[in-house]
Formats: C-alpha cells, sequence, structure tokens
C-alpha cells in the first residue's frame, strides 16, 4: 500500500483499542448505550463515521467487507466507505452477503439470513430511542437504568389513537435481552425480525452523538407493540418487478419520464442472485436490471 | 384507624445554600386523612411537599412511609427503583403549574395512560377505557380524549393532572396549590371534585394552600408554616376557631377582616 501516514484502517491502534473496550461492554450489556470519544473520520458526520469507526476497529487484513446503503451497494455512500478500507485496510470487498465477513449497513438488514461469524455493523444518527419523548439526557438515562419504559409505550399509543394502528414504520423500538430499549437505526420495520436471534453479532456506531452499542449473537429482540396491536412488520403489497420476489422488502422507484413506477428488490446482491438462480419478475428484461446482476 | 401511620415526616430540614428554607418538621399522615398546610408565601410549603416526595434531598430527618407489610421504612433508605416505582404508582403530586405535571404534546388519553402502560399495562383497549373513564370522572368530556392539554383551559388542565395521578389508585397525593391561578368559580368546582374523589377513593392526601377556606373545606388537621418551620397544628376546626400561635391568629384574623 502506498498510504503509509496511515495506520491499518485509518485509526491509530489507540483510538481502536478505545472503541473495542467500549464494544465489549456493549456486548456485555445487550441493548445498552456505551459512551465513547467518537473521533474525526475523513468524512462528515451524516456519512456513517459511527459505522465506520466501529468498522476499523474490529476489521482484520482477512476479512471480507461489504457496504450498502438503503440495501444498494453501489451508491455514493457506500462506494466510498467500501473504497476507504480497501485503500486503508487493504481488505478485500465484495457485494456479496454470503461472502462477507464484516458488512457496514445503513438503513436495511440483508435479506439473506446472515450466519454465525458475520457481523452487522450499523451506521446510527440518534441512538437514543426515548429522545423525541424526553430531551434531557439524565432524564433517560435514568428511564434506561431503571427500565422505566412506560413513555415509550405512550409513543405507541399516541400513533394508535391518532391513525387506528400503529404506523411507526422506520427505526421502531426494541426490547433487548428482555431488557434495554433500543433504538434498531432507521431500518424499516420490516428488518425488525431479522435481528432477533439472529446468529450474527450486530454492532451499532453513532457518530455525532458519540454511542456505541450492540446485540450479540442468539440474543431476544422483540419489537415493543400493544396485545391488542401486536407489531406487523410493513412492506408493500407487491411482488419484485425484477425477479418476482414476495418475500423481500421492496422501493418503489419511478422508471420513466411518463410517471411508470415499478417495485424491486431493496436488497440488490438479493435480486441479483435471485435473477442468476432464473427467477423472473413481471417486468423481467427492464432497462433497470442491465448492468446489475452481471 | 391503625395504630402506623401512612406517612411520618420526622425532624425534616431542607437548606438551598445557607438559606433554610425548612426547618425541624415533624408530622404523621393517617391512611384516608388530609392534611393542610397554610403560611404565608416563602414560609417552605412547597419545599416541605418536595423533600416529602423525594424530589428535594433533605439535609437531616426522615420521611417514613408505611409499606403494603406494615412497616414502616425510611425513604432514604429504600433503592431507588423501589422508590420510584412506589412515587408511580402509590404516590401522585399534583403541581401548582400543570405544566410540570403534564406531558403538553401528548394527548389527554396518552396522559392519563401513561402511569399504566408504565406499571405494565400493555392492552391499547383497556389502557383507553381507563383513560376514558377517568376523564369522565374529572368531569373531561372523553370526546376530547385525543386532544392536547394546551387546549384546555386552566381549570381542566388541572383536572387532567388529577386523572393522571389518579389513575393508578394510589394512597397517597402531595398537592401543591392545587386551585391556585384558577378563577374563584373554577376553584369551587375544583375543590368539590377533590373532596369527592378523597373520600370515594379514601385517599390520603396533604394539600398545600394559601386559602384557609381551601383548609376549613378539605382538610381533617392542619399544619401552619412560618419562615419554614411548622409554629402549629391540629385540628382544622380547632386551628381555625381557636389558634394559639400569635402567627395562626393573625393569619386568622386577617381572612376575617378580608
Ligand atoms: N430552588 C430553590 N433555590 C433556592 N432557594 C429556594 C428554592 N426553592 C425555594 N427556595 C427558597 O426557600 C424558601 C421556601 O420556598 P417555598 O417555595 O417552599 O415557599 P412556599 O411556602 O411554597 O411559597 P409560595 O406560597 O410562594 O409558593 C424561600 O425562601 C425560597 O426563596
Ligand atoms: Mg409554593
Ligand atoms: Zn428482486
Amino acid at each position: 500500500m502506498s498510504l503509509p501516514a496511515y495506520s491499518f484502517a485509518y485509526l491509530d491502534e489507540q483510538t481502536k483499542r478505545m472503541i473495542r473496550r467500549a464494544l465489549l461492554k456493549a456486548v456485555a450489556i445487550p441493548g445498552y448505550q456505551v459512551p465513547f470519544a467518537s473521533r474525526e473520520m475523513p468524512l462528515a458526520y451524516g456519512w456513517g463515521t459511527g459505522g465506520m469507526q466501529v468498522t476499523a476497529a474490529v476489521i482484520g487484513p482477512d476479512d471480507v467487507l461489504k457496504v450498502i446503503d438503503q440495501g444498494a451497494d453501489d451508491t455514493t455512500n457506500a462506494v466510498s466507505i467500501r473504497r476507504f478500507f480497501a485503500l486503508t485496510a487493504g481488505v478485500r470487498t465484495t457485494e456479496r452477503t454470503a461472502e462477507a465477513t464484516i458488512i457496514q449497513t445503513r438503513h436495511r438488514i440483508p435479506e439473506t439470513p446472515l450466519a454465525a461469524g458475520q457481523i452487522l455493523v450499523y451506521q446510527v444518527p440518534q441512538p437514543e430511542p426515548l429522545r423525541k419523548l424526553e430531551p434531557r439526557e439524565t432524564e433517560t438515562r435514568r428511564m434506561h437504568a431503571l427500565a422505566e419504559y412506560g413513555l415509550m409505550h405512550v409513543k405507541l399509543y399516541e400513533d394508535i389513537a391518532r391513525h387506528g394502528r400503529i404506523t411507526l414504520s422506520y427505526d421502531y423500538p426494541v426490547l433487548v435481552n428482555g431488557r434495554h430499549v433500543m433504538a434498531p437505526s432507521p431500518i424499516p420495520s420490516f428488518d425488525n425480525p431479522k435481528m432477533h436471534r439472529s446468529p450474527a453479532l450486530q454492532l451499532f456506531g453513532a457518530g455525532r452523538e458519540k454511542r456505541i452499542y450492540a446485540v450479540p449473537p442468539y440474543t431476544d429482540v422483540v419489537s415493543l407493540a400493544f396485545e391488542d396491536h401486536p407489531f406487523r412488520p410493513w412492506k408493500a403489497e407487491a411482488a419484485c418487478g425484477l425477479c418476482g420476489a414476495t418475500e423481500t422488502y421492496l422501493d418503489e422507484v419511478v422508471v420513466d419520464d411518463r410517471g411508470g413506477r415499478l417495485f424491486v428488490c431493496s436488497d440488490t446482491d438479493y435480486c441479483a442472485e435471485r435473477r442468476k438462480a432464473g427467477h423472473r419478475g413481471a417486468a423481467a428484461g427492464h432497462a433497470l436490471a442491465a448492468g446489475e446482476g452481471g | 384507624m391503625s395504630a402506623v401511620p401512612l406517612l411520618a415526616v420526622r425532624d425534616l430540614t431542607v437548606r438551598f445554600g445557607r438559606r433554610v428554607a425548612v426547618q425541624h418538621a415533624s408530622f404523621e399522615l393517617w391512611p384516608g386523612e388530609v392534611l393542610a398546610i397554610v403560611g404565608e408565601s416563602g414560609s417552605g410549603k412547597t419545599t416541605l411537599l418536595r423533600a416529602v416526595h423525594g424530589d428535594l434531598p433533605a439535609d437531616g430527618g426522615r420521611v417514613l412511609y408505611r409499606l403494603h407489610d406494615g412497616t414502616l421504612a425510611p425513604l432514604d433508605g429504600l433503592a431507588e427503583p423501589v422508590r420510584r416505582h412506589l412515587a408511580r404508582t402509590e404516590w401522585g403530586f399534583v403541581h401548582q403549574n400543570p405544566r410540570d405535571g403534564l406531558r403538553m404534546a401528548v394527548s389527554a388519553g396518552g396522559n392519563v395512560g401513561e402511569r399504566l402502560m408504565a406499571a405494565g399495562m400493555r392492552h391499547w383497549g383497556r389502557i383507553r377505557a381507563e383513560a376514558t373513564q377517568w376523564l369522565r370522572r374529572v368531569e373531561i368530556d372523553p370526546a376530547r380524549i385525543d386532544d392536547p392539554p394546551r387546549t384546555f383551559s386552566g381549570g381542566m388542565q388541572q383536572r387532567l393532572q388529577i386523572a393522571r395521578v389518579l389513575v393508578t389508585r394510589p394512597r397517597l397525593v402531595l398537592m401543591d396549590e392545587p386551585t391556585g391561578g384558577l378563577d374563584v368559580s373554577v376553584q369551587a368546582r375544583l375543590l368539590d371534585l377533590i373532596r369527592g374523589l378523597v373520600a370515594d377513593l379514601g385517599l390520603a392526601a396533604v394539600i398545600v394552600t394559601h386559602d384557609l377556606a381551601v383548609a376549613r373545606l378539605l382538610a381533617h388537621r392542619m399544619l401552619v408554616m412560618q419562615g419554614g418551620r411548622i409554629v402549629e397544628s391540629g385540628l382544622t376546626d380547632q386551628v381555625l376557631d381557636d389558634p394559639q400561635h400569635p402567627y395562626s391568629q393573625l393569619l386568622v384574623a386577617s381572612v376575617l377582616q378580608a
């Protein structure tokens, strides 16, 4: 490599040790937010600096890194983070979920079930699930310490009172290990069940808010709800136009200038793999799929 | 009456820096009893109430509360989770300013339901039914259940605060000038309501007030405070009809003259 000025994976060893200590504590207390001394990264906050610091602290030369943004491997953000680690750590990168040992993500959990040994690193903008209801940090900290989570249900109560059902569909709060209420980051509630007893290690990094938290493998992750208004993960009632999948989270995309729309898998790798395996949707062969899945 | 009081305050002292706001205050409260605390502005009434509720640390003395097993436990000896649990199930605090006791951005139903949810109730329909019933009980039209309290009048906000507290059927309610700042006619209606609820639910209550008429109407016993000290205590009628301490005499005389 030709970047002698940088340590392996950019951060110096002392910083990585500090982050690893925070991660160990986070793993020991599932769902608990551990403060850490967030460092400047060569990307602005809001571009996943929390996730990048976590990835930098756990990545090794033999790791294979995948980065997704809203399910896609090819957005500017995903590409630049992948390139960053290819340069600073010299690691192999991939778009295949099954091949990756570390997956850094913003807004999605891959459709392909994760396996033991894989690490999912989430980029988190707001780690505190109670923040909107209780702006005082001292109060939210005490609520977590004493497991006083009535307020979280007040939020869901209000949603049902206003709309007749729970309409919250992103960053849907979960109870981790029967103890801590946690913000899963702005993933769709559709992905929440994938966190429950996942064989993978799930790590969460919030750069601006300087918090790290974790869900160790095989940990209970339960979405909050009421007995008479159970949790229902939301997804569009449609099949992927390209691969025909009905069990995936779909994005609605505008496909031409006449307002034509198409539902497609938000997980581009999953969709491409299905098409490779011969699955075809109603709009198979659409220009949208060209250049993909090869 | 049982042999153990519900609440016992022993020699309580609270300081703000060098200012002593409450000095060596002692009193007991029995189940189902209403106690009024009267005294001029700055005499330490709110401070005493907040210290009893555990919102302010005491600089001396203790507050003891009778637990369900009948033992009188010092509150500072209970673990914080236990104390907070008691505070949101068995006790209630009604603030003088409803803004301090309500969540202004949350609907009336959410405000009343919060303590139920905090206590673990997870059935939306039942929470809603309880909230509806409590709104009716404090004379708020249940059709307003989804409105936020900022759209309510001062009297309604105060009644909502009371519903929010009573929904868990507390044993003890502390009220800081619950009728302060309201029109006279609104005050009278609220006092009637409080009197009815206290009697129906067999509540023990401590009510801080400027107004001797409030004490006369609601309280079995009363305390008179001056300069942080309790200068007189006794049955309400006795204190009002035959005050012993010069300050109590002054207080009663000034009302009679007005
Ligand atoms: N947070 C505080 N910091 C400093 N001093 C305080 C504080 N709160 C109250 N005090 C002082 O303590 C004394 C008692 O105040 P407190 O509010 O208890 O009186 P009060 O009897 O409730 O008066 P009022 O009838 O006006 O409500 C006053 O001298 C007051 O200035
Ligand atoms: Mg006061
Ligand atoms: Zn697809």
